[in-house]
């Protein structure tokens, strides 16, 4: 009965800033301004389709730049001496110490027609590259802001895969390749789900780094909603109606993903 | 068990982070033979177990396996499989899987798979429980899948890591027999490391006790309980009274102001000697029939026998009896020639600061 006392602030936390927001959403989302219920806005949702698929791919193709390498890393960092790996770890998660927009600028002077990039490039006589304002430079911002959230939940489970698990197989007569694919992947399946929710999540909905680095030409779903709310073409009542497909969307891929993750459910350490 | 050695270690000296773990092992491990290493924890019977098992590599010496060097060879290229200590079994797949995992690797055919790995678990007891998930079994159980899983692959050496440590008293002794009986079925070689003596006495066709990174004495348990060469592994193989004396000649020794015929012989004259005595194989007389006499102080209960400590010349000496005497009564104490081993001090010196570390077990 303690415990679920202790609960209680957080009840009430989530209750008012979880719950009746969502609830205001949904509210939104099926009615006009005069508060009347018309399906009008979920039906417009299906004219931003294109934004939306874009949205999910860059998405999906930053998260699996990031578990490309973000498994290695973690992997290595796992097997690193135990003072090292939390120095590393702290190597790892400091760019987040930095203000999110900054590290966003950052990477906008870099790619910019008259950024680091080229400036290097014209000074050795090479001819400018377009960088900015290309889907290319919206996964790179992803990838660069979201891989810490890969490599954490990866590090912590693989740390748990112990050496005597390797030594096991290795006794058995797997090679180091066997022992990768037989033991050590499996039993980090849920590192490998909780990472790739971790960057699928906030990748999917981002606007500021397609808006900085993607220009008009790759404005993503979250760009969409922003606009809706703050921007000239304010409809909060279409943005809720877009956030609310959106979530519905995310939470498909999750139910996907987790039915993946069910299948090997045994692979759960803890 | 036949005389071609399997498994030959040379002069095998190893140090981790400096301080020297093993101090030039050599040891021939024969085939078809179940070999113990016995010792206190940190003696090094486990580091000479991983370097057997290639998860070791020793920086100076040499392994040799079936005659050919096998130093730098990887684990999963030996014909050696190994019972961790804690099992280390895979707790994403069940108990068959487990047992399978070296056949599949070696791409066996499904159906030679089922078969083997049904025949397997039949052997070690657990018929039925293929399809049980190994997070859910008791201690013996994962035990006994840890056995079957090496098994399984029909090594020509099984590798035991204190396997029957996790286990309560009565289901480690019915798996000592069992070891035991699989061990004589298949005619693997099976190479045990623990540091419960009765266990290496129960099972094993030679034990190896090792102390400090050396390796102390290597025979039967007959010779180890008997004959121990120091008074090290008189100590740590069973309870014994070690006392010092003086052989003043062949077959004549003295101790505990007492004067003694024993079955020792080829010491120098007036040597200085080290007495070691059993504490079964002392008799309780009436105080005048004794060569010795000393004052009960104390009495336990141990079931077969009672345990007794009887002061006598300023030491105190553990008798184990059946007929129990009342303490502060004074007995008698006399001793067969045959149950008085006799040992060189020199021998004893380099053992001295080792039976402290048993001490701090």
């Amino acid at each position: 009965m303690k415990a679920r006392s202790a609960a209680f602030p957080y009840l009430i936390w989530m209750g008012l800033f979880i719950i009746i927001p969502l609830g205001l959403i949904a509210f939104y989302a099926f009615t006009d301004k005069n508060a009347a219920f018309t399906l009008e806005n979920i039906l417009s949702v299906g004219n931003y389709g294109g934004v939306l698929f874009k949205s999910i791919y860059l998405a999906a193709i930053s998260t699996v730049i990031c578990l490309i390498i973000g498994y290695p890393l973690a992997y290595a960092l796992s097997r690193l001496p135990e003072h090292m790996q939390n120095f590393c770890l702290m190597l790892v998660m400091l760019p987040m110490w930095i203000n999110f927009l900054l590290r966003t600028y950052a990477w906008m002077t870099i790619l910019e027609d008259n950024g680091l990039i080229n400036s290097l490039l014209v000074s050795l006589g090479l001819p400018k590259i377009n960088l900015i304002d290309t889907q290319g430079a919206v996964v790179l911002g992803m990838v660069y802001n979201y891989l810490p959230f890969m490599i954490t939940p990866l590090y912590s489970v693989l740390t748990k895969v112990g050496p005597s698990l390797t030594e096991a197989a290795q006794d058995l007569g797997a090679s180091p390749l066997h022992v990768f694919l037989r033991v050590i992947f499996p039993l980090s399946m849920p590192g490998v789900t909780s990472g790739v929710t971790m960057v699928f999540v906030p990748a999917v909905s981002t606007f500021i780094i397609s808006k900085m680095l993607g220009g008009s030409d790759n404005l993503l779903i979250g760009d969409i909603i922003d606009m809706k709310f703050l921007g000239n073409s304010y409809n909060p009542y279409l943005g809720s109606a877009i956030s609310l497909m959106l979530m519905v969307v995310v939470l498909i891929c999750m139910g996907l993903m987790n039915q993946f993750d069910d299948g090997d459910k045994e692979g759960m350490l803890v | 068990m036949n005389q071609n050695p399997i498994v030959s270690l040379r002069n095998i000296q190893v140090a981790f982070d400096g301080e020297p773990i093993l101090k030039g092992i050599d040891l021939d491990i024969c085939d078809k033979e179940f070999v113990t290493l016995l010792g206190p924890s940190g003696c090094g019977k486990t580091t000479t177990l991983r370097i057997i098992g290639g998860f070791v590599t020793p920086d100076s010496g040499d392994l040799f396996f079936d005659g050919k060097k096998i130093n730098n060879l990887p684990p999963y290229k030996r014909n050696v499989n190994t019972v961790f200590q804690r099992y280390a079994l895979f707790p994403h797949m069940n108990v068959a899987d487990n047992v399978a995992f070296g056949l599949k690797i070696q791409k066996e055919s499904p159906t030679k798979i089922r078969t083997q790995v049904r025949d397997m678990l039949e052997l070690v007891g657990l018929k039925g429980f293929e399809h049980r998930r190994v997070t859910n079994l008791s201690g013996g159980q994962q035990q006994r899948v840890a056995i079957a899983r090496a098994l399984v692959n029909h090594p020509r050496v099984l590798l035991l890591d204190e396997p029957l440590g996790a286990l309560d008293l009565k289901l480690r002794k019915d798996m000592q027999l069992e070891l035991k009986k699989i061990q004589r079925e298949t005619g693997i070689t099976f190479v045990y490391v623990t540091h419960d003596q009765e266990e290496a006495l129960t099972m094993s066709d030679r034990v190896v006790v090792m102390n400090d990174g050396v390796i102390q004495q290597i025979g039967t348990p007959q010779d180890i309980y008997n004959e121990p060469v120091n008074a090290f592994v008189a100590d740590f193989i069973g309870e014994s009274n070690i006392v010092d004396g003086i052989m003043y000649e062949d077959y004549d020794v003295e101790f505990a102001g007492a004067e003694f015929v024993c079955v020792d012989k080829g010491f120098q004259r007036e040597e200085q000697v080290k007495v070691v005595i059993r504490p079964e194989d002392i008799e309780v007389v009436p105080v005048d029939d004794g060569k010795i006499s000393g004052v009960v102080e104390n009495v336990i209960f141990k079931g077969v026998h009672y345990e007794m400590q009887v002061n006598a010349c300023g030491q105190t000496w553990i008798i184990h009896s059946t007929r129990q005497k009342p303490v502060g009564s004074v007995i008698g104490m006399n001793i067969a020639p045959d149950n008085i081993h006799i040992m060189h001090r020199a021998q004893d010196a380099s053992a001295e600061p080792l039976g402290e570390e048993e001490v701090r077990l």
